[in-house]
Parts: C-alpha cells; structure tokens; sequence
C-alpha cells in the first residue's frame, strides 16, 4: 500500500478530494508481549485524567483537530499536540526511524489495519486490554476487531474507519449496451466481453496493477487466507487454490484486454474515471464520496452495489483501507494515551464528527445504524442510499482474515511479480508462484520458521 | 654557534603557531567533513557487518551480506543498467555540452548570453520538477507528445513502457545537466591564453582548425571532470526513475538503479545492513570506474 497511498497524497494536493483516507485492512498477529494483562483500577485512570499531560498525536486525517477539540473539552488536563507525519508509508517510515532512535515517537498513532502485524512483531505496540479496551469490543463491527486482535487476544488498536469493498458502476452505459448489473463474477467477464466489443475505448473495469490493496480485498472476498502467524512461525499460501482462481480469472481478463489495468490515482486514471473510460470501479466504502470529489462531471451517473460473487446468491465481502488508532509502547502516559485512542473512535460525537466531516466510513454499529449517516442521498449517485449498502456490506466481510508482519516487502513484492503481469498481459497464476517464492525467501530470511 | 642554537626553537616555535593556525582554519570544514561524513560512513561499514532479523535480533555476520550481494542478481541487473545508461547517455550529454561550448566561444552566435542562460537554465530547476515534468510529458493517453503522435495519425511510442524507459529517462537527465557541464567547459575556453589563437592565425588556421587543435586539447583537463561527475552522477541515478516509478510502477522496480535497490531494502525490507552492504559495492563500483576512466586519459596523455 505504499505506492497508492503516495498517489492519493497527490491527488488531495491537487485538490479534488478534500477529507478522504485511503488506507488498507489488518489483521490482529503477533508474539506474545507477555502474559494475562493486570487492569489499571479506575482510580488510576481518574487520576491520570485529571494530572497535566501532554500527548503527542499522528494522523494523516484532515482537520482532526475538530475530535481532538472534543476530548480536550472532556479532559482539561490533557493537552494533545497533533503532527501529521505524512499519510501511510512516509509516516510509518519515521515511526521505526524515531522507534529505533528511542526518542521522538509519538503517545498516540494512526495506523491502518494491514500494518498492525507489522508493528507488533517488533513489539512496538501497546497492549490496551489493561486499559479496559476488551469492553469496547461490542461497539464495533465484529471484522474490525477482528483485524484489532492479535493472537493471544490483546487489543493493538482501537479501529477508526473502515473500507468494505464494493462495486460502483456507471449507469448511463450499462443502460447504453443493455448491460445489467453483475452479480457473480461469470456475469462481470461477460459483461467486460460485451462491452468492450460494443465499445473498443470503454472497459467494464480498471484492476489497478499497483494495487495491492485491492487485490488483497478480492482475495478476502473470495475466501482465501494467505497469512497466519503465530510467533516465529508463519504460513504463506498466495498461490493456493483460491488465489489461483482469482489470478486465472483477473489475468485471463487482462491479457483478452477487456479490462485495463493502469496505475490508479494518477492523472491518466483520474482522466479516465472522467471521461468514461471504466464502467466500474470496484472500490471501498470510502470510495463513494472520493469518486464524487474526483469526477465531478459525471455526477449522477454512477450506482452502487455489492461486489460480484463467486457463488450466485452469496453475500461475501473483504475489506480495502481504514484506520485505527494505537498507543505506542514507549509511551509515558499510558492510561492517558488508551483512553485518548478509545475516545476518539467510541465518542459518540467524535465517531459521528468522523462520519459527516471527513467522511471517513465508520467502524461502530452506532453510526453505521443511524439515520443521519444512513438515510444520506447524495445526487452524484441519483439519490441512491450509497451509505446504508456499504453499511450492508460491512456486515459480509469475514472476520478471520490475517495479515503478514512484514506488510511492505509483501506489497512490493506483489507489485513486481502479480501487478507486473496484470500490467504487461503475462501469466498471472505463474506469478503467483513467483510472489509465493519471494515473500517466502524474505520470511526465511528475517528468521521466521515457514510452514 | 651561540646564533644557531637560539634561532632553531624561535624557528620551530613560529612553525608550530603557523601549523596551529592552519588547522584552526580548516577546523570547521573538518568538523564537518568528519562528523557528516566520515562518521556516517564508519558507522555505515559498521552495520553492513551485521544481520538485524525480525525473529532472533542482531547477529554479526562477518562479510556474509556482500558475498550476498555479489550474486544478487537484482543488484547486478541493475548496476548493468545504469553502465548501459551511462555508456549511452553521458557520450551524448558530453557532445551536446562540448558543442555549446564551442559555439558560444567562437562568438559567432547572436544572443549569446541570453543562448547560455537558456541552456543553463534546467539545471537550475530541480530534479524532482524536471521529473514531474517530464512524466507528464511522456504520458502514454493524455501527454503533448502522444497527443501530438495522435494529431498526426501516428501510433504515439509508450515513452514510460519498458522498452523506451532508459531512453526516455536518459533524456530528463540529458536535459538537465548538459548546461552544467556546457559551463564548466565554457569557463575552461575562457581560460585559454589568447596568445595562442594569434599564433595560430599567424600560421593560417582557421576557426574548425583552432578548435580541434587547441581548444580541445586544451579542454582535456575539464573533460575529464565532467566525465568523472557524470561516472558519480550515472550510478547514483536516483531520483529520476523514482519519480517517473509512480507513473510506471511496473516498469520500474525497486532495484532499476542501484541506489532505489538500496533505499527499498533500507526502508521496505528493513534490511538496513544489507543496504548498506549494497551502498558500500556500489561506492567500490564507482571509485573503480572513475579510476579507470581517469587512468585511460591520462595514459592517452603520456
């Protein structure tokens, strides 16, 4: 996710989305940082709130200073200092610098869900259970805890935003070529056929070849579960059956060249999201409002609903992007840290500030059921209750799904081997095997015991 | 004998105060010189020795990372590129530099100055903008070149596909740098003695005659500067192709030129000790080429 998120950061420069975080899915893994987790007495807490503390804050959220305003109206004594170090990757590259440095790490941290294991397998993460964060879990959506979770069921993070896939799709030329919209993926290669051969500059979809995130949301979506770690152990299975299957049918569609595969969030894919050159876009809950700041012109003209399915009548959705807040563990203050975290992202006016300022898509069943967010009709989709589907899809992303400690070397790895032959109309299956054999030597390497 | 042996210690006296301002001269340069460099790379050489795992921690590993690096095969594709680049490229840039030169000097050119500037000028726009620029340039569906190719009827070349990707990055660089070295060869004319063209137009040489003979001997010196920069500058290509890389992801890898090879492993695999082990090969490549190249002009000297 590192490249896409460097694009998106130019992309906001540019000024055509002003509130929206891109950001990945994660997966709770790790080693053990110890054993039963000894809880911090409310007096404790009470006093820690009420003692003079500066917090130092990252996030890459737009005008967060808004829900910080709200804790700091609650807790007097608790003065947070917020630093945008920059939006994924850059930030966490100074994260480790400043971790390795042991000096100028943050208290609180904005960190997506697919880098958590990254972060925790160098022990780097604070485990908030003795802050009472196990209580907090029926507040959110059962897959983001999930994702929150490590192995012997510490709390890593407090989930902030979420990305549940879905399918947005151009009405106008769906209406135009007689297509319906598919519900299985045998109707979308049907429909990426006959569109292309009505209209040789129209693609039914562009599959991005720098987009790992994405891929890794199909791979959720379609039952696969490439990663477990437990310990010093891990398994690795990118090229099983399941993946297989998603890269025959993905290269098999590219290499026809009924689908596109450019970069996305760079000018020619925003060009083409404006001019009619995809007729979907198979994005996350996020990507509603983004497309609605990016492509103004065609207002009205797009729909939404749930991905296509492998098996007709199925409801299975992954997950691309979201956030959550963690508490590092070379912090001072860490009652005050947790309870910042917990604040942020279960307040009810702070949650629901996320939700209709930055429009960030919520992890908490609270504002995903209320109608202020639900009922919404926004006019770029004709009026269509965008929100209240992907709340809908949120519900199918399963729960179980892991992601690698060394998130960055898997990304580019999938960039040079699956991402490439999407890109050059090569065998995508065999670079499967050759993504496989890279993260595997890179595993080895950094002493993990691969099954 | 009473003379000499007072005025030996008031002679050595005066050398040792001469010799202590000297050094206070240089003692801030060698602070710094010793502090942002030679520690930095002391330190560097240092942990290339090392193995940092994510399971299991800092182990020493003795020499193991640069007989890793030696066959690594995306660290040799990828120091072959860029000799190819540079075998191709700087010639060119050379040429191009030498030719303006030349020009300039004669004074046969009108707007001289506004000409220098002009050709001067990229260098002073920073090599991030030129990228950026460029990359729009190139762009394969909405770019001035493949609109112009469009305008014609052309098929427009994918100048970011991997075919035409060193050529085209080549070209930013050209672009670039050729004023640069145009002025460091231009101030090496200047230097000329004018003696020297009199003499030979009292021998009849004429303008082409005056250039071959003189001036481009007399340019050997600076020539081999901007060769050695350009050796320096070619294998540490870097922040070209890692622009251009967001437009091309899948053209560009994380090991298209030796120096991106290492930031990926520093900051993508967290394998700061192999990076560095790959920096310190790189740095031995380019002293050995510089060496070499200076040693083959000096030999066509003698």
């Amino acid at each position: 996710m590192r490249t896409p998120r460097l694009r998106l950061t130019r992309a906001l420069a540019v000024g055509v989305a002003a509130g929206l975080v891109l950001a990945g899915c994660g997966g709770g893994s790790d080693d053990s940082s110890g054993g039963t987790s000894s809880s911090v007495s409310q007096a404790d807490i009470d006093k820690a709130m009420q003692t003079p503390t500066e917090l130092t804050f990252w996030s890459w959220v737009p005008n967060i200073d808004k829900e910080i305003a709200l804790f700091e109206k609650k807790y007097p004594a608790i003065n947070v200092k917020l630093v945008n170090a920059g939006q994924g990757e850059p930030q966490y590259t100074k994260l480790r610098t400043a971790l390795k440095a042991g000096s100028g790490a943050p208290d609180v941290v904005q960190i997506e869900f697919q880098y958590i294991p990254t972060f925790t397998i160098t022990g780097d993460l604070l485990d908030l259970r003795p802050y009472g964060a196990e209580a907090l879990k029926d507040q959110f959506v059962d897959w983001t805890w999930g994702q929150v979770t490590g192995t012997n069921g510490e709390v890593w993070a407090i989930p902030q935003d979420t990305g549940p896939m879905g399918m947005l799709y151009r009405q106008d030329i769906f209406d135009k070529y007689g297509i319906k919209p598919p519900t299985t993926w045998d109707e979308f290669a049907a429909a990426a056929r006959t569109l292309h051969a009505a209209d040789p500059n129209v693609y039914l979809t562009n599959l991005a070849s720098n987009q790992n995130g994405a891929w890794m949301g199909l791979l959720w979506q379609a039952g696969a579960r490439p990663f477990k770690t437990n310990g010093d152990q891990i398994s690795i299975s990118v090229n099983d059956e399941t993946s297989k299957k998603l890269g025959a049918y993905w290269g098999g569609l590219a290499k026809e060249g009924v689908i596109s595969t450019d970069a996305d969030f760079t000018d020619q894919w925003y060009q083409g999201l404006n001019r009619g050159k995809y007729a979907t876009w198979l994005t996350a809950a996020w990507g509603p409002v983004f497309l609605s700041t990016s492509a103004k012109d065609t207002s009205g003209k797009w729909r939404a609903a749930p991905l296509p399915q492998w098996t007709a009548g199925a409801q299975e959705a992954g997950n691309w992007g979201g956030s959550t807040s963690a508490v590092v563990k070379t912090t001072k203050n860490p009652i005050a840290a947790a309870k910042f975290a917990e604040f942020l992202n279960t307040d009810p006016e702070s949650t629901m500030l996320f939700a209709t300022e930055q429009f960030l898509f919520p992890a908490t069943k609270t504002v995903l059921s209320n109608p202020t967010f639900s009922d919404q009709k926004p006019a770029f989709y004709g009026g269509q209750q965008v929100n209240q589907i992907f709340a809908g899809i949120s519900d199918t992303v399963a729960t179980d799904f892991q992601w690698p400690p060394f998130l960055d070397q898997t990304v580019n790895d999938w960039d040079e081997t699956v991402g490439k032959s999407l890109a050059d109309k090569t065998d995508t299956v065999a670079a499967l095997d050759q993504w496989q054999q890279r993260i595997t030597t890179y595993a080895k390497n950094q002493g993990f015991k691969v099954e | 004998m009473s003379t000499v042996t007072t005025a030996v210690p008031r002679r050595q006296r005066a050398a040792s105060r001469r010799a202590a301002a000297g050094y206070l001269f240089v003692a801030p340069f060698l602070v710094v010189f010793v502090a942002m460099l030679v520690v930095p790379l002391a330190y560097a050489g240092y942990l290339s020795l090392f193995r940092e795992q994510l399971i299991g921690g800092t182990t020493f590993a003795g020499l193991d990372n640069y007989t890793r690096a030696l066959s690594d095969d995306r660290l040799l594709g990828g120091v072959a590129r860029v000799g190819a680049f540079f075998a191709i490229q700087v010639p060119l840039m050379l040429a191009l530099a030498l030719f303006f030169a030349l020009a300039l000097d004669s004074g046969a050119l009108w707007l001289s100055r506004v000409l220098r500037l002009g050709i001067f000028v990229p260098y002073a726009v920073p090599s991030v903008v030129a990228a950026l620029m460029w990359g729009y340039l190139y762009g394969p569906d909405f770019g001035p070149i493949a609109q112009l190719f469009d305008k014609v009827g052309w098929a427009a070349p994918n100048l970011l596909g991997s075919d035409l990707m060193l050529g085209s990055l080549a070209n930013v660089v050209t672009w670039e740098f050729t004023g640069y070295n145009m002025i460091i060869l231009y101030a090496a004319l200047r230097a000329i003695p004018t003696e020297l063209y009199e003499a030979a137009a009292v021998d009849g040489a004429g303008a082409w005659r005056i250039a071959w003979s003189i001036k481009i001997p007399a340019l050997r010196p600076a020539l081999l500067l901007t060769l050695i920069f350009s050796v320096i500058g070619s294998f540490q290509l870097f922040n070209e192709p890692q622009l251009l890389q967001r437009l091309a992801p899948n053209v560009i890898d994380s090991a298209y030129t030796p120096n991106l090879y290492a930031y990926s492993l520093a900051f993508t695999s967290q394998d700061v000790n192999y990076a560095a082990a790959v920096s310190f090969l790189l740095g031995a490549v380019i002293v050995a080429v510089s060496y070499t190249v200076q040693l083959a002009a000096n030999r066509r000297r003698s």
